[in-house]
């Protein structure tokens, strides 16, 4: 988490700011911020990643933001972001344009990210991937395709 | 996987359940045949089930199949660390039918996932047990001649009773009325209440298992209140014997009245309603074959039965 200062005569919160090609991921809950940042796996990139928390949100709050130079994330990454924070908003940036502003899109179905927290449940017992239907967006809440027990979204892990 | 396999009473559409019920009626009328001669299935019980298992396997027989299996997972490879994916891909190299009982609850619908031979779950865990409810749903059928315009009273343990919980789903394909009938510790979780709600079906909560209650039903399905189920052992004392039906109870009740019980039963059933007409808990049991040959036909694809026995 190093921060976007490759220029030291402009001021930092111009370097801040401006991302010239990256992903910016917005409106993300600040109790969020982190377990985001840690599934977009953004500690083991080399590129520079500006991270704000605890920032004025009219929608949230308090609000998070992530953004991410040079890099452009896959689709099933983003999704996981809407497990956990179906507000957030995703822009794409080109030359300094935004060219694409999307709010995250969960999928019907949840492969093989979360845990289903039932100890019973076959997904916890045999080697394979869990499965979750999504039964209600915001708040996110799920329900385990096999053993059918519900996940609301303080349970997600 | 396939389509063919039974695996949660909630897969099944009410066109589904009449069509079963309808295949239950013709085998209690034809119970011995030759349909399933040639067929080779497998009753697979990661944990014991004596009741279930012998129903199963009474229903294969009785219709001229074959069965191998397991009853004591102990003496398999399972007690080895063999994985369930691998224990259903080598018994499905042998069989027409898998018909299993696990102990963890999503592991028949994970088993009908890894092969393409049809499952029918006889029970995991806590979850589901559709031929259960397929004997409760043929039951009331079968005694009522309707699953309309019924009231069905649920007495006991309706928190972790899994046998009521799916007879509630597979009854609201139907107009029927339900009283919910237990302690608060015990009552029915709020998901099917809210289920309820959702969907216009009607419904009473009480606590008190009184005769207004037992005199306006047509069906009352009891269930046991386990010990183990009270982290507080003063309070289990306290409810224990109020869910209890003693015959005097049955004095005014309907005619068409029947008493239903998944069992084993212990004291929740007095042994003197068993004399009493308006028992039916044994015969629920013996509806099982029916319902189970009429599932197992299902599962294989055996559509024409009705030519064959003729």
């Amino acid at each position: 988490m190093n921060l976007h200062n490759s220029n030291m005569n402009e001021k930092k919160e111009l370097a801040v700011a401006a991302l010239r090609n990256g992903t910016v991921i917005d409106h993300i809950p600040a109790d969020q911020l982190f377990k985001c940042v840690a599934l977009l796996g953004i500690e083991s990139l080399d590129k520079s990643v500006t991270i704000g928390n605890n920032l004025q949100s009219r929608r949230l709050g308090k609000k998070g933001i992530i953004k991410v130079e040079d890099t452009f994330f896959p689709d099933d990454v983003l999704s996981r972001i809407a497990i956990i924070a179906p507000s957030a908003v995703i822009n794409i940036i080109r030359d300094y344009e935004v060219i694409s502003k999307q709010p995250v899109r969960l999928p019907d179905e949840v492969i093989g990210i979360v845990e289903c927290n039932n100890p019973k449940c076959i997904t916890r017992n045999e080697p394979m991937k869990s499965r979750f239907r999504v039964i209600n967006r915001n708040p996110v809440t799920l329900s385990c395709y096999y053993c059918e027990h519900e996940l609301s979204a303080g349970q997600i892990k | 996987m396939n389509n063919s396999s039974i695996v949660s009473i909630n897969d099944l559409s009410k066109q589904d359940i009449l069509s079963l019920l309808d295949d239950a009626a013709f085998f209690e009328q034809h119970p011995d045949s030759k349909i399933l001669d040639g067929k080779l299935i497998a009753t697979l019980f990661f944990e014991p089930s004596t009741r279930t298992r012998l129903s199963f396997e009474t229903a294969v027989n009785r219709l001229g199949g074959k069965v191998i299996g397991f009853s004591d997972p102990a003496a398999t490879s399972t007690s080895k660390g063999e994985t369930l994916k691998d224990t259903i891909k080598m018994v499905a190299n042998y069989v027409d039918l898998i018909i299993m009982r696990h102990y963890l609850e999503g592991a028949a619908r994970y088993a009908s996932e890894v092969t393409d031979i049809p499952v029918i779950n006889a029970g995991d865990g806590a979850h589901q047990h559709p031929s259960q409810t397929m004997l409760d749903l043929y039951s009331i059928f079968k005694t009522q001649n309707t699953l309309d315009g019924l009231t069905v009273t649920m007495v006991g343990d309706l928190k972790y009773g899994r046998t009521v919980h799916s007879l509630l789903m597979a009854l609201s394909h139907f107009d029927v009325r339900f009283n919910f009938v237990a302690c608060p510790e015990l009552q029915m979780p709020e998901e099917f209440i809210t289920f309820c709600r959702n969907n216009n079906i009607r419904f009473n909560i009480s606590e008190d298992f009184n005769a207004e209650v037992i005199n306006e039903s047509d069906i009352i399905y009891m269930t046991r209140v386990q010990r183990e189920r009270f982290s507080d052992l003063m309070q289990y004392e306290r409810v224990k014997d109020l869910y209890n039906l003693h015959n005097a109870m049955l004095d005014d009740s309907k005619p068409n009245l029947r008493i239903l019980h998944p069992l084993p039963r212990v004291n929740e059933i007095s042994q003197d309603v068993d004399d009493n007409p308006k028992a039916y808990y044994f015969q629920q049991a013996k509806n099982g074959v029916f319902a189970r040959q009429a599932m197992i036909c299902r599962a294989l694809g055996i559509t024409n039965f009705r030519d064959l026995i003729k």
